[in-house]
């Protein structure tokens, strides 16, 4: 029997039969998330129901020295959930019990499965909503959220996943269950919490979240901009921000972005258009209604040429179906895309979409333009049809060539896809070794063994090992015993 | 001369941490000179002291060679008012800031330098819309304990690649290494502001939420019996919430705070602890024997404890509450039989992280939870 064999007949045994998948074909539904071209069939797969099940399924690795990966709903856009060969797959997709829901601490406590929007479902009745909403909210689940400190058109305003989690249960890549925080802010300590969230399963897996609820607006008013070119969105985008108007979101769609969203969901944008904005305002209405006014107005001097404000929320939910299903409707006007998800400083917006295009026209590539505007968010999809010889190596080199430029105005490689299995390889040109060294610090403090999703993030990982250092007498003397569970 | 002895000065009779005079002390003019001090210092203990606001929070440390002043590291660095971010270095004075019509929303005491800010993740009642000081933290360059440099972040709001270190560093009271630079996410300085002040149960904050009227601020003071709310925004906005809650509250709306606002309760050598507890266990707290002071919005208030009783009295009732009570500053009397830091949750992975940062404990060593 070997090594994986043996680990299987464990898990069966302290899980159950049906927990455990180790059929090939089976195994073949978690061969990769949402960022399909990658794919890897995990050895084991472990359909988890409990922080009980996860602790034993992480401990027998860890005793078997066998790497594990974490999967929530498997969206994921940058591999984070990509299996391991002779790994096991951790599933916590069953896990969807919301266990607590309390208005008067503003949080509720659930379980990683819980899916995003059945979150904010669950919440409205009693006036509040889960904030973070990445475009995949109806599926993505809490868990992967909290792996990937998932952002969101509204994070603009509200924060990403980090600023929502007040607690979380912990398995550690040992076996060992941590509780962390609580409905209370400020647990005393580092803030592992913070930590934790988005390292993307590379310090153990979140079995419990609790977050902040946020109280519903009282109004949210929501316009749709049409503009000839990005140029003058941008105008307009960078005019509302000097204002001094936070708006929830604003999110900006270039005409090809625009022909993919209308051939496939029909969204209504104006005719014509060469860019249009998204900006909704949401908080007590006496602020939104002089606020919306001006945001009105500023984008009438920056020359948009048609100017729709959403009368209903029908008439809202038509606007944000356009950008929230830009992804998937690309898909009708190109065979192959890659999705990026660098970051800019918002003024250098209308710069680098210049430098963009010359870079499409380049590699003969097209590159459809959707992103998070406000916050200088670029979801470039460069677009190409594998069937075409040298084609995927053109929109890959644009690809790359567009995270570069990214670095070069001060940017990131990832606002919120993560980094995953996909731009390990780019982690070196935005961090210099001693940086990247000292990140590893804190994964070799949680995991010195690397057995928590190993590859992702980190091109080279580091060894964990004892390092000489002086003890100072009675540092030693409470090591066990203080922790509180 | 040798590498220390062209970086540090003997110190003098104010260079004092806790009751623990010092050897040396170094004023690092930048980030590469304070990674050669830490480089030529090896096994030298360790003390980072901005302006010295809070030098008395946390217990004293174990040891102490060497104090790292960073008043010379001073200064912004960047401030891209477009792009809503500032780069500062760690010795600047927060209030100094000048940002025109913006705004870094976190508070502090009068004098205290960001470095010292994040380091103590202090932050005042304002966190309640802004957040504190983890979630406006962006960017952090660190000089570790071997002098190597590491940053982490950047300067864009919106940015998952790597692990986010910043997190790590605040509030670690300088025991992870030295802070050097920080950037920070900005706000519009609101066109207008308000209070609304009643003297009302801290239960009404509930009442605060349920009306949707987006606070700023959410302040009560126990000991007077007064609840205050602090709106933010434009004019018109403004006068409206405020005539909202006034009629709400049956309270008063000023343009001045109350004198308790954002007012640590203690005196200089009193004890100072911190309490955190849910937002619907504040009203309980509130009515325990102890006066508590702070922000009802967010749960996380403060107390002056009469001796080390009270201290145990107020950490049991947050505990009971799922909450928590850390003896912030306290006499060395009191200090010295008392666990300041309380129960600590995670503390075998604080260790862990602590060993891996600062194999040789030269940073601040016993100033933080469970001795770390």
């Amino acid at each position: 029997m070997t090594g994986i064999e043996g680990l299987a007949e464990r898990l069966r045994r302290e899980l159950g039969r049906e927990r455990v998948i180790t059929d090939r074909q089976e195994l073949r539904t978690y061969e990769c998330d949402g960022l399909a071209h990658h794919k890897v069939v995990p050895a084991i797969a472990v359909l988890a129901r409990s922080t009980a099940q996860v602790a034993a399924t992480v401990r027998a690795c860890a005793e078997a020295e066998v790497p594990f990966v974490a999967r929530g709903s498997g969206t994921g856009l940058s591999g984070g959930a990509l299996p391991h060969a002779d790994g096991v797959l951790v599933v916590t997709a069953q896990m969807r019990d919301i266990l607590d829901i309390s208005p008067a601490d503003e949080r509720a406590v659930v379980q990683p499965g819980v899916i995003n929007l059945q979150l904010t479902r669950a919440t409205t009745p009693a006036g509040y909503y889960y904030a973070p909403d990445p475009s995949s909210q109806q599926i993505c689940s809490i868990g992967g959220n909290v792996a990937e400190n998932s952002g969101g058109a509204h994070c603009l305003k509200y924060g990403f996943t980090v600023n929502h989690v007040t607690g979380l249960e912990v398995v550690a890549p040992d076996g060992s269950v941590t509780r962390l925080g609580g409905k209370a802010l400020d647990p005393p300590g580092y803030d592992l919490i913070g930590a934790f969230v988005g390292s993307e399963g590379t310090l153990g897996v979140a079995t419990e979240v609790t977050v902040k609820l946020t109280r519903l607006p009282e109004t949210v008013r929501t316009l749709l901009a049409a503009f000839h070119g990005v140029d003058q969105a941008g105008a307009a985008t960078s005019a509302i921000i000097a204002a001094g108007v936070v708006p929830a979101a604003i999110e900006m769609m270039d005409a090809l972005a625009i022909e993919a969203a209308e051939a496939a969901v029909a969204c209504g944008y104006p005719a014509g258009a060469g860019a249009v904005l998204i900006v909704e305002l949401d908080g007590p209405a006496a602020e939104v209604a002089a606020q919306f006014d001006e945001v009105v107005r500023l984008c009438s001097e920056s020359a948009a040429f048609e100017i729709q404000i959403a009368a209903d929320d029908a008439q809202r939910a038509l606007f944000w179906k356009g950008r929230k299903s830009a992804f998937a409707a690309v898909g009708r006007i190109s065979p192959d895309y890659i999705v990026q998800d660098g970051v800019i400083p918002r003024t250098a917006l209308p710069e680098v979409l210049r430098r963009i295009d010359a870079l499409a026209a380049e590699n003969g590539v097209r590159v459809a333009n959707v992103f998070h505007a406000g916050d200088g968010n670029l979801h470039p999809l460069v677009l190409f049809d594998d069937a075409v010889p040298g084609e995927a190596e053109r929109a890959e080199t644009t690809s790359g060539a567009i995270i570069d430029l990214c670095i070069e105005y001060g940017g990131s490689i990832t606002g919120e896809h993560g980094v995953g299995a996909d731009k390990a390889k780019y982690m070196p040109r935005m961090f210099g070794d001693d940086d990247l060294d000292t990140m590893q610090l804190l994964r070799c403090a949680f995991d010195p063994a690397g057995l928590a999703n190993p590859g992702k993030i980190y091109p080279t990982p580091r060894l964990c090992g004892e390092r000489p250092g002086r003890r100072t007498a009675g540092e030693t003397a409470d090591r066990d015993g203080a922790e509180v569970f | 001369m040798t590498a220390l002895d062209e970086l540090t000065r003997p110190a003098g009779d104010d260079d004092v941490v806790g009751g623990v005079p010092a050897r040396l002390v170094a004023a690092p003019r930048d980030t590469a000179e304070a990674s050669a001090l830490l480089a030529a210092t090896p096994g030298l203990t360790v003390v980072v002291r901005g302006a010295g606001t809070k030098l008395d929070w946390g217990p004293p440390p174990r040891a102490l060679d060497l104090i790292i002043d960073t008043h010379h590291l001073s200064g912004v660095v960047e401030h891209a008012a477009g792009d809503l971010i500032t780069i500062v270095r760690a010795g600047t004075p927060l209030r100094s800031l000048d940002l025109g019509d913006q705004l870094l929303a976190l508070d502090g005491p009068d004098g205290a330098t960001v470095g010292g800010t994040v380091a103590t993740a202090t932050s005042g009642p304002r966190r309640l819309h802004y957040g504190g000081v983890r979630d406006l933290l962006i960017g952090i360059t660190v000089v570790r304990a071997d002098g190597k440099v590491a940053k982490a972040g950047g300067k864009v709001v919106k940015n998952v690649a790597g692990y986010d270190l910043g997190k790590l560093y605040t509030g670690s009271y300088g025991t992870l290494g030295l802070i050097t630079e920080c950037a920070f996410r900005l706000h519009p300085r609101p066109k207008h502001a308000l209070f609304v002040r009643a003297v009302t149960p801290p239960s009404d904050a509930a009442r605060i939420r349920a009306a949707a009227v987006a606070p700023a601020a959410v302040e009560i003071d126990s000991a007077s019996g007064e609840l205050a709310v602090l709106l933010e925004g434009t004019p018109d906005g403004v006068q409206e919430r405020a005539g909202l809650l006034e009629k709400l509250l049956k309270g008063d709306i000023s343009d001045m705070s109350p004198k308790w606002w954002g007012v640590a309760p203690w005196t200089a050598d009193g004890i100072g602890v911190k309490l955190s507890v849910p937002l619907s266990a504040v009203p309980a707290l509130a009515a325990g024997p102890d006066a508590v002071r702070g922000s009802a919005g967010t749960g996380v208030l403060y107390a002056a404890a009469a001796g080390i009783t009270e201290v145990e009295r107020l950490r049991a009732a947050c505990v009971r509450l799922g909450g928590h009570a850390v003896v912030l500053t306290a006499p060395p009397e009191v200090r010295d039989i008392l666990d300041m830091w309380g129960p600590t949750p995670g503390l075998s992975l604080m260790r862990r992280i602590k060993d891996q940062f600062d194999p040789g404990h030269r940073f601040a060593p016993g100033r933080f939870v469970g001795g770390i």
